[in-house]
């Protein structure tokens, strides 16, 4: 566990947060531009002074009720910014072997030749920086960071600086990280697709404090959050791949006895996949349609009904009945339809999934 | 030349290679903290530093004087130290040049320290390089560039000092004789011949220097492209 406690006053910003992380898995921390993402991420690292405490499991880093505070250069971390920070009077194998020729003792050893594989950047090693596009840049400060043999890494921002493309291209890498290493990431973005395909834990941050803490398929399935309003908001699903429709080159994946078709997954039927569906691509009725184009409906309950000023927001409990096996959705309706309808909580009703996007293995 | 004339380009040179690695020993840590200070003296001590480049050398050279002199704060000190009183000595004109020359050593070395981004020394810490190290592994090579602009500067601003040098060391060959006075003696003497070997030596010399400090501080090619 990363137990966090740290509270800071600047003249026109204060941070109070109090956070007990998983040490498992890569934990978001999103948030607006200012709400404190960053400074937390830093008080983490040693590199920005906060009042409190800070300690990975039984290693204590800050502690101010003892007076302890372990400078950056002593706490086995690894930390990745935007622009990579990297040496420009090193080449690549330099930048990489900066870090490793410093981490002492042998649990720190981590193989470098495994990391430089992880990330494909092999044949970068006689390169100078300078030389490097913006996504292979990222992915030799990644590579620099995790040849420390960090016990924890921390990731403010790594794709911001990317365009799309670039991004896609490292998106996987990260993915592969997080599945072959078993080391924990905190992971600073205000870009919600990364937190929808990255993250396992979400910390909801605004105006210096935490808004909310917790799985990210629980946080992103509340109506109550900030996160709710987002033009993208949408839940994040866990299922399992069901069968493949060959012919149609679609797959079909199943989560507590609802059954979605999506797009075509490599997954083995019984393996782990995650999918987002946004709000604004469900719609509700009161009967069953029939001959739609549409291929997911599924039976719903309202359970709650979130009225904003031009649109409302309803969280769907998936499946009749049965309150074991449910899960919720998202729906973004006009009020015009909300009115129409008549929408109360309690409501049978089924939805129509326009589109469900895979993110990733498990 | 004269056996004079080579004692005087020996002592001049030694005197300007003492200079320079005594200002850059100085130097280093001085613009290291001028460069990273957020102290409010900060705007005093680069005032301190850069003031010789405004006074005039037989104002430094005046007060110099006073304070080495027998009844001057550092002529006391050096005196029970047993060295004997600094003016008219080799040792003498090595102090004032130091001074003298500090912002010639110090603006360059300060600058250089102040282009390397934060963000190199932060990535450096996270690294396990601890503040030492981050200086060492990080800041002197980046700051390669100021180091030779600093120790040339230096040294050919130490060559070419005049004003100090009379005020201090005056005229005494083989120990306080450098080169810019043994031209002034010349001119005196109307040696002209003599003073033009020395004068036209100078001004070759500057151009070499200055031409070296040039080519060695371009850029290196593959750092100047731009990323694709």
């Amino acid at each position: 566990m990363i137990d966090v406690r740290l509270s800071l006053q600047r003249r026109d910003f204060q941070l109070e947060v109090a956070l007990a992380l998983p040490s498992r898995g890569i934990t978001a921390l999103f948030g607006p531009s200012g709400c404190g993402k960053t400074t937390v991420l830093r008080a983490l690292a040693g590199l920005d002074r906060a009042a409190g405490r800070v300690a990975l499991d039984d290693q204590v880093w800050q502690d101010d009720a003892t007076g302890c505070f372990v400078p950056t250069h002593r706490r086995p971390l690894g930390y990745v910014i935007q622009d990579a920070a990297l040496f420009p009077h090193l080449d690549v194998r330099g930048n990489l072997n900066y870090g490793r020729k410093r981490a002492t003792g042998e649990r720190d050893r981590i193989a470098l030749d495994a990391v430089i594989e992880l990330l494909g950047i092999g044949h970068l090693q006689a390169r100078r920086p300078t030389t490097l596009s913006g996504g292979e840049r990222q992915r030799v400060a990644i590579a620099r960071a995790l040849a420390t043999g960090a016990r924890l890494l921390l990731m403010d921002e790594p794709l911001a600086a990317l365009d799309a493309a670039r991004k896609a291209e490292i998106l996987p890498y990260l993915e592969r990280l997080q599945r072959e290493l078993a080391l924990p990431i905190v992971y600073v973005t205000h870009a919600m697709d990364e937190v929808a395909r990255l993250a396992d834990h979400l910390v909801l941050m605004r105006d210096g404090r935490v808004d909310a803490a917790g799985a990210l398929t629980d946080l992103m399935a509340r109506a109550d959050l900030p996160l709710a309003r987002l033009d993208d908001a949408g839940v994040v699903i866990t299922a399992e791949v069901a069968e493949h429709d060959l012919l149609h080159g679609m797959t079909r994946i199943a989560l507590n006895g609802s059954s979605m078709w999506v797009g075509p997954s490599p997954g083995l039927p019984g393996q782990q996949v995650r999918a987002r569906i946004l709000a604004r691509d469900v719609s509700v009725t009161r009967q069953r349609p029939t001959e739609t184009s549409i291929l997911n409906v599924l039976p719903v309950v309202i359970d709650s009904v979130q009225r904003e000023p031009s649109t409302a927001l309803l969280s769907l409990r998936v499946g009749h009945g049965d309150q074991q096996a449910h899960w919720t959705l998202l729906a973004r309706i006009t009020n015009r339809s909300l009115d129409a309808l008549n929408l109360q909580p309690g409501d049978a009703l089924h939805a129509q999934i326009k589109g469900v996007a895979l993110m990733r293995d498990g | 030349m004269s056996a004079e004339t080579w004692a005087a380009i020996r002592l001049t040179a030694e005197l300007a290679g003492l200079s320079t690695l005594l200002l850059l020993l100085l130097g280093t840590p001085l613009a290291w903290w001028l460069a990273r200070t957020r102290s409010a003296w900060k705007p005093l001590w680069a005032s301190l530093v850069a003031m010789p480049l405004v006074l005039p050398p037989t104002v430094l050279g005046f007060y110099l004087l006073l304070m080495m002199g027998p009844h001057g704060p550092v002529g006391q000190f050096t005196q029970w130290l047993g060295i004997g009183r600094l003016p008219f000595t080799f040792g003498g004109l090595v102090v004032a040049s130091v001074l003298y020359s500090m912002p010639f050593v110090v603006q360059p070395l300060q600058q250089a320290f102040e282009a390397i981004p934060e963000r190199l020394l932060e990535a450096a810490a996270t690294l396990r390089a601890s503040p030492w190290d981050r200086f060492a592994s990080i800041a002197l090579p980046l700051a390669r560039p100021g180091f030779v602009t600093a120790s040339v500067l230096g040294f050919a601003h130490t060559v070419g000092e005049f004003g100090v040098v009379l005020m201090i060391g005056g005229n005494i060959p083989g120990q306080t004789r450098v080169l810019s006075v043994a031209l002034y003696d010349h001119v005196e003497a109307a040696e002209f011949a003599e003073a033009h070997r020395l004068a036209a030596g100078m001004v070759v010399f500057s151009l070499v220097v200055l031409v070296t400090l040039y080519v060695v501080n371009r850029p290196a090619r593959d750092e100047a492209q731009p990323a694709r």
